[in-house]
């Protein structure tokens, strides 16, 4: 198992040959291994660009780009590209080839074993929630989602330590959307791999980020740093403007009800609404609205009051930070 | 050329000593056919088998290597495009005529023409095939670190593959059609009994037996490539 690994953007900049403006200026950031870095921003703030840069399907002029210290010029592109996972929003399976076999492209590309390759296509199709007789059939016989989950596996095969993901959820309709996220980020927890993902979707960016770096036009890099601190801090109007004037209401679906202090429970109102540990904030606090109740009554699991909610709380847990 | 319709046969007109089948010259007579299939009809029909799968073999290499430059360098395509139009608008008996003070009334002859009507159908298809391989597969491809060869040999060309065996489909039965003409240069292939059947009073039965067995082996050919397109692209009857 390779693990993950620490990606670094040095001052890189690149400009495209007869256009004023660069795609990419002068950008620097780290991602910490085994982190979910997102690149976010308008059409033409450069965060294709600059996730591409990273397994050079395009090329940079200035600056470098390492992985785990190693700059990627180092490295044959080909031979690079093997060890980073890549996943787009249209998949770009293999028509002509069975799920199993485009799932083993890459251990094939490297020579490993036929006995480990297949053993390795089980493995992955069950981790992406496909069932192994998807195995012998063709992308055509597949939905959008499975086969963006098919993507998913085969840019897993070889274990890569770093993932460049570019927009993979955003031709799905928002329900398999919604469950293929989740799904990520439970994959995620499992294989802990560096993701650089690219989306022009705030939401998504808030949902499955470790980190976001937010980008504007000219390919500048307005603000990074983590989803409730860009919430909480803007950097800058544009920051402000890009994240919506209900961050404030963002930030609150980051935090579950059982992730915050609460107040003790004496004396709870028989008719208050009650809601389960595992509901966000901002869930809460529309059911709070809606039932005109304060506070609410958090329950664990089994049903039983672990806590109240009053809205005097949430104003102060959003002041927190 | 003379010579050459003396040297097998009957002399026209049979002054009475030919076949019934011959001197009645109805319709269709089976006896006649019966009777010459194995000196006239079958090896007129391995000739012109041979005719045609040299010149669509010879023509597809071309086509092909010649796709594949105009693939990668963009600029190579009208070029290309332009001489395949070119020999393929010259009438096929004009090309034999400009030919034969080159070649002779030989079999290179019959081949260089035939082989030249083949280039512009194969080789537009073969280009098409392989310009029309969904851009986002190229570039999960190329992300996944296969080299050009290996995206060219492992994806672009299987997924060219229905169009190239329609080049080849066109190219095939338009050949056994035009390789009827090749008997005005040599004494081979399906255009010979329908020649000698001509020239001969007309002789019915052996210009519908000569000219229909051309329409089966066109058939023929045509349901072994569509069996050979669907062998190798099995990916087409999912979904």
């Amino acid at each position: 198992m390779q693990g993950a690994a620490e990606i670094v953007f040095d001052h890189v900049t690149k400009r495209y040959e007869g256009r004023e403006e660069p795609a990419v200026w002068d950008l620097s950031l780290t991602v910490p291994a085994g982190e979910i870095c997102i690149l976010v921003g308008p059409s033409g703030a450069g965060k294709t660009t600059a996730m591409k840069m990273v397994n050079r399907l395009i090329e940079f002029d200035d600056g470098d780009i390492t992985i785990d210290g190693t700059s990627v010029r180092d490295h044959d592109a080909t031979e690079l590209r093997r060890g980073i996972g890549y996943v787009i929003q249209q998949v770009g399976l293999f028509p002509h080839m069975t799920i199993a076999d485009n799932v083993a492209t890459v251990p094939r590309l490297l020579g490993w074993p036929k006995a480990r390759v297949e053993e390795r296509t089980g493995e992955l199709l069950e981790l992406v929630g496909l069932e192994t007789e998807y195995g012998d059939r063709y992308p055509a016989e597949l939905s959008g989602g499975q086969r963006q989950r098919v993507g998913l596996a085969r840019a897993l095969a070889a274990d890569p330590p770093l993932m460049l993901m570019d927009e993979p959820f955003g031709a799905l309709d928002p329900i398999t959307r919604d469950r293929l996220q989740l799904e990520f980020l439970r994959l995620h927890e499992e294989v802990r791999k560096t993701v650089i993902f690219v989306t022009h979707d705030i939401d998504e960016a808030i949902k499955l980020g470790d980190r976001i770096a937010i980008l504007r036009e000219g390919g500048v890099l307005a603000q990074y740093d983590t989803p409730d601190r860009i919430l909480a801090h803007p950097a800058d109007d544009f920051v402000a403007r890009f994240v919506g004037a209900d961050r404030g209401l963002k930030r609150l679906a980051l935090r579950r009800l059982d992730e915050i202090e609460l107040e003790p429970v004496d004396g709870v109102p028989p008719d208050a609404p009650r809601a389960p540990g595992s509901t966000t904030l901002r869930d809460a606090l529309s059911l709070m609205m809606a039932e005109g109740a304060d506070p609410l009554v958090v329950v664990s699991a089994a049903g039983e009051p672990i806590g109240l909610l009053s809205v005097e709380r949430v104003g102060r847990v959003l002041s927190e930070l | 050329m003379s010579l050459i319709l003396f040297d097998q046969g009957p002399v026209i007109p049979n002054f009475g000593q030919g076949s019934k089948c011959e001197t009645e010259n109805h319709a269709f007579c089976w006896g006649w056919v019966r009777d010459h299939w194995s000196d006239t009809l079958q090896p007129a029909l391995l000739q012109h088998v041979k005719l045609a799968v040299i010149a669509v073999a010879i023509g597809f290499v071309l086509s092909f290597a010649a796709a594949l430059v105009a693939y990668r360098y963009r600029r190579a395509d009208q070029p290309i495009g332009l001489f395949s139009d070119f020999l393929y608008t010259i009438p096929s008996l004009a090309l034999f005529q400009l030919l034969v003070p080159l070649t002779g009334l030989t079999v290179t002859t019959v081949e260089v023409a035939l082989t030249s009507y083949t280039l512009l159908i194969m080789y537009r298809n073969i280009l098409e095939g392989l310009r029309g391989v969904p851009p986002e597969v190229k570039e999960s491809a190329r992300g996944m670190g296969l080299s050009r060869l290996q995206t060219l040999v492992r994806v672009e060309l299987p997924l060219a593959t229905p169009s190239i065996i329609a080049g080849v489909r066109i190219a095939t039965v338009s050949t056994i059609s035009i390789a009827t003409v090749a008997a005005f240069v040599i004494p081979e292939g399906l255009g010979r009994p329908i020649f000698i059947g001509i020239t001969q009073d007309i002789f019915k039965t052996e210009i519908i037996a000569a000219g229909v067995l051309a329409i089966l082996l066109a058939l023929g050919a045509d349901a072994i490539l569509v069996a050979v397109g669907r062998a190798l692209t099995p990916w087409r009857a999912a979904g």
